[in-house]
């Protein structure tokens, strides 16, 4: 009898298997092009045309960065649709859960994948911040915090569009429950909305939970970022939401995989 | 049998999808050296059987052991024993046959001229080499089935677990994956499912059939003929198959 035992990989190993065919995948596919063209046209409309980057005689990029929410809104939700609903619908979720790796493995290399190749997307914008620092002399710690909210604010989206693209088998769905979600979480931080809360509940009660839903939106971290100042609080708040997101993840691929 | 050591056990295995009571306590042991041909009418928890063996599904009672090793307790370890060919051969799509065979070295550990080795001898040994640059969209049905058999290879696994291995290839193809099954017998324990019951004649050593999720015959190829009267002259494992899955014969087993 030959010996039966067979070598498993480390953990990070495991997952860098994941990750690297989910990356290489985006690749094989048109989805990386149009991704990346369209969110390149879109960040240079919103920044020149509608955030008037030129007219406004400053040397930042709050123009550029401030659309970031609104078009990962629905940008996102592209690319985390298939991750899970994909694999359950042509059933090669059976092949990746008896290969030797673990549910998390599976979930962790996907989620870095997928943040990955939206962070490639956001670093092809870097000619924005060049503009901006040849025509004036801007704020590049300020410039380089505003890159980290829009890849944390990205990557919490992605990390709620994986969960749900693991609930279901059809992408449409995921894509359109993911953006309904990432709308809401980006919402309940809208001035307006806080606004709305204080009309129907004046006094502090009204304001206490105002507070407390602004400081569960992204919205609010996202802007805090944007005033060029790492704030732990925020960080924290979107490391929280992609750990704890992962963690859901991991339950819902289990729980789902056999239907 | 008798010395050789027990690949493949499973003790009291059972499994729900709510109302349902797929897999009613299945008991198995496969040691090396056994082809075991696993047939059942559709739904009767083959598929189930099979999943629950290679830990794609957790029973919901009972045990499964693989070489030894408890499927619940070190899941990886077993994994890492088996190589499994899933129903319709899942593979992705928009990956080349050497590019998909190449993560599945990589999953299973293999780097550099090692995993080239490993993912060169599974193409030789199912004849894939001549598509190996094409993507899997673009192979036929029994390039595929292939691929996925290339998969479940490729680590020289001691148990095979292969979901209807023959399921829609021409009789060609089916012929050259039976052979390659008796091929690889020797010092694994292999369990294929199918309705193809020449099919369990030609390659298995062993036949178990199982209806509404319990085992209803467990035997040689040739015992299981054995239980046709002589009356019946042709096709005499479909009349044995026939008897023991019909609904009425199911009714009496499980009452």
């Amino acid at each position: 009898m030959s010996a039966i035992e067979h070598a498993i990989p480390s953990g990070f190993r495991r997952t860098l298997c994941i990750f690297g065919r989910e990356f290489r995948g985006y690749f094989t596919t048109p989805l990386a092009g149009v991704f990346l063209v369209i969110f390149l046209f879109l960040t240079a409309f919103f920044t020149f045309n509608v955030g008037g980057l030129y007219e406004r005689d400053q040397a930042d990029l709050r123009p550029f960065f401030q659309f970031h929410p609104w078009l990962y809104l629905f940008l996102v939700p592209a690319v985390s649709m298939r991750l899970w609903a994909e694999e359950r619908r042509t059933g090669t979720i059976e092949l990746l859960t008896t290969l030797p790796f673990t549910t998390a493995n599976l979930v962790v290399g996907k989620f870095l994948a997928a943040w990955a190749f939206t962070t490639l997307a956001l670093l092809l914008t870097v000619p924005t911040w060049v503009t901006v620092s040849w025509l004036g002399d801007p704020d590049h710690g300020a410039i380089v915090v505003g890159y980290l909210a829009s890849a944390l604010l990205a990557g919490s989206f992605l990390a709620i569009g994986s969960v749900l693209s693991a609930l279901t088998k059809n992408q449409v769905i995921a894509f359109v429950i993911c953006a309904v979600v990432a709308f809401l979480v980006l919402l309940c931080g809208f001035p307006a909305v806080l606004d709305i809360v204080r009309g129907w509940m004046p006094g502090s009660a009204g304001d206490r939970l105002a507070v407390a839903l602004s400081s569960m939106s992204a919205l609010t971290h996202f802007d805090s970022l944007m005033r060029g100042v790492i704030d732990l609080r925020d960080v924290i708040y979107f490391g929280s939401v992609i750990i704890g997101c992962l963690y859901i993840n991991v339950l819902v691929v289990d729980w789902k995989k056999a239907d | 049998m008798g010395d050789d050591p027990i690949l493949i056990s499973a003790r009291g295995l059972e499994r729900r999808f709510g109302e349902i009571h797929a897999v009613r306590g299945i008991d198995l042991d496969v040691p090396a050296g056994q082809v075991l041909g696993f047939l059942g009418p559709n739904g009767a928890g083959k598929s189930t059987t099979m999943r629950m063996l290679t830990g794609f599904l957790e029973p919901s009672a009972g045990t499964v052991r693989i070489a030894g090793i408890d499927m619940a307790d070190s899941p990886l370890a077993a994994k890492a024993c088996i190589g499994y060919l899933p129903e319709g051969a899942p593979a992705y799509p928009d990956m080349t046959v050497e590019e998909f065979l190449r993560f599945i070295a990589k999953a299973r550990g293999y780097v550099g001229a090692e995993a080239t080795r490993r993912v060169d001898a599974a193409l030789d040994l199912v004849h894939l080499g001549r598509v190996r640059r094409q993507s899997i969209e673009t192979l036929s049905k029994g390039f595929k089935r292939r691929t996925g058999l290339a998969q479940a290879l490729l680590h020289d696994p001691s148990v095979l677990i292969l979901d209807e291995p023959t399921d829609g290839l021409d009789p060609n193809q089916k012929h050259e994956v039976r052979e390659l099954i008796r091929k690889l017998g020797g010092e694994r324990a292999i369990v294929l499912s199918t309705h193809i019951l020449e099919e369990v004649e030609a390659v298995c050593t062993r036949a178990v059939i199982i209806a509404s999720g319990r085992i209803v015959f467990d035997g040689t190829p040739q015992a299981m003929e054995a239980k046709a009267p002589a009356t019946v002259t042709r096709n005499r494992l479909d009349w044995v198959f026939r008897s023991l899955t019909s609904a009425s014969a199911v009714a009496e087993v499980t009452t």
